[in-house]
């Protein structure tokens, strides 16, 4: 048995991550799932949240919108329409968003923007979150 | 003989023909460079979910999804996708050549056209083939979304059982001088067996060694999902591959004319100096010959 994963992380327009992980976390639909070297195969979707992984004691983070997750006993595989690394995110333009996202959510309700400022709001919190752990090291 | 101003002419109009084509070549490059990179970071992501629709359609029975089911008909859907425009070589007479020949020897029972492209548009127009629908200017802006919307269409065309059989016919991208004409099955989608690990057998996996999926949330949405996703991915994909061609086609075709141009001004250039030799050299004898019949 293997003992270690090979992750990819992709998005329709670049190869986000190839590495050779010892363990991955992911925002399954249906929650949080974590995976090992040998794990079982699963396929799930996934929300907005933050994906981990960790190589030796190094962990890394990124937050992901959507998408699929591919595991099998040797590899893991995300197909994700949005993905950044915690190094790339902008942290001022996250709080914008997530100040714009709130300002309209305590305006109006049931609208189409109510929603689409829900799901914004929720992208913003993952970015700044995945920031905040980025910076202690 | 012609005239010397005559020669001088058509010099000068090879010429300006020489400097359009270099400076289209000119063009398609800094194009090419970039719809190559648009087309070299999508190409991992589509072939992923090829990867992933692939394993997950090996798990589960064929009749499971329409999308993976086969049918017994044979009317096909073919997808064209050229250029908007010409000047790049034989790259869209090749595309339109490898269609007409593909639905003139595959036994199909009744055929038709989704177009995308200026130059198919106008071949297929006063051909027989019926027509579904036509896409022109696409290129110039190349969004997911017009992918996406395509993808959708022709799954529809499939799903409402139209058609039984999808595919696309394009350039992929091999490198800048080279395209491969592909003929791709689109729909239904049938699975390879996997031999992508190192370590498994050259067939792939035995048929018991595959060990089902958890999935969450279930079988039946995840597969939706992805099918339709994948569809869509490789419309994408393939009109990406296709721009990133054209522009290296037309690359290749203008160095070419460029040369040509240059091949042709020496060669009038020589025969402009042979013709005003000639000329000033029977000037010269007329001269001598006058002087001669006056002494």
């Amino acid at each position: 048995m293997a003992e270690i994963l090979s992750l990819q992380i992709v998005t329709p327009d670049r190869l986000v991550v190839e590495e050779r992980v010892d363990e991955v976390t992911a925002p399954g639909t249906l929650g949080e799932f974590g995976v090992l070297p040998g794990h079982t195969p699963f396929l799930s979707s996934l929300g907005i949240g933050e994906v981990c992984y960790r190589k030796g004691s190094e962990r890394h983070y990124l937050s992901i919108a959507w998408g699929y997750a591919e595991v099998e006993p040797e590899s893991v595989t995300i197909l994700a329409e949005i993905a950044e690394k915690a190094e790339e995110i902008d942290r001022e333009r996250a709080e914008a968003a997530r100040r714009r996202a709130e300002k309209r959510l305590a305006g109006g309700e049931d609208t189409v923007d109510f929603e689409r400022a829900q799901v914004a709001l929720q992208k913003a919190l993952i970015r700044l979150q995945v920031i905040s752990k980025k910076l202690p090291g | 003989m012609p005239s010397l101003r005559h020669i001088r002419r058509r010099i000068s109009s090879v010429r300006s023909t020489q400097q359009i084509t270099k400076a289209m070549k000119m063009v398609a490059a800094a194009k090419l460079r970039r719809a190559q990179d648009r087309m070299l970071s999508a190409r991992p992501y589509a072939h992923k979910i090829a990867d992933v629709v692939n394993s997950l359609a090996l798990r589960v029975n064929r009749d499971r999804h329409p999308l993976l089911s086969l049918r017994e008909g044979k009317r096909a859907l073919v997808v064209v996708i050229t250029a908007d425009r010409g000047l790049c070589g034989a790259f869209n007479a090749n595309v339109i050549k490898r269609t007409v020949a593909f639905l003139e020897e595959e036994p199909f029972s009744e055929k038709s056209l989704l177009i995308i492209g200026r130059k198919a548009a106008d071949f297929f127009k006063r051909r027989t083939y019926p027509i579904r629908e036509t896409h022109t200017d696409l290129f110039r802006n190349l969004t997911f979304a017009q992918a996406s919307n395509i993808g959708k269409k022709l799954v529809e065309a499939y799903t409402q059982d139209t058609v039984d059989e999808i595919y696309l016919v394009y350039n992929e991208f091999k490198s800048v001088l080279q395209q491969r004409l592909t003929v791709q099955r689109l729909l239904p989608f049938v699975p390879q067996r996997d031999t992508r690990q190192a370590g498994h057998p050259p067939g792939g996996y035995p048929e018991e060694a595959i060990i089902d999926y958890l999935y969450e949330p279930s079988v039946d949405a995840l597969l939706d999902h992805l099918l339709n996703k994948h569809v869509e991915v490789q419309v994408f994909q393939a009109l990406l591959e296709s721009a990133a061609s054209e522009q290296g086609a037309r690359m290749t075709a203008m160095e070419a004319a460029t040369e040509n141009a240059a091949d042709m001004i020496q060669r009038l250039t020589l025969y402009f100096n042979k013709v005003r030799q000639a000329s000033i050299t029977k000037e010269l004898i007329e001269v001598v010959s006058g002087a001669e019949a006056l002494r």
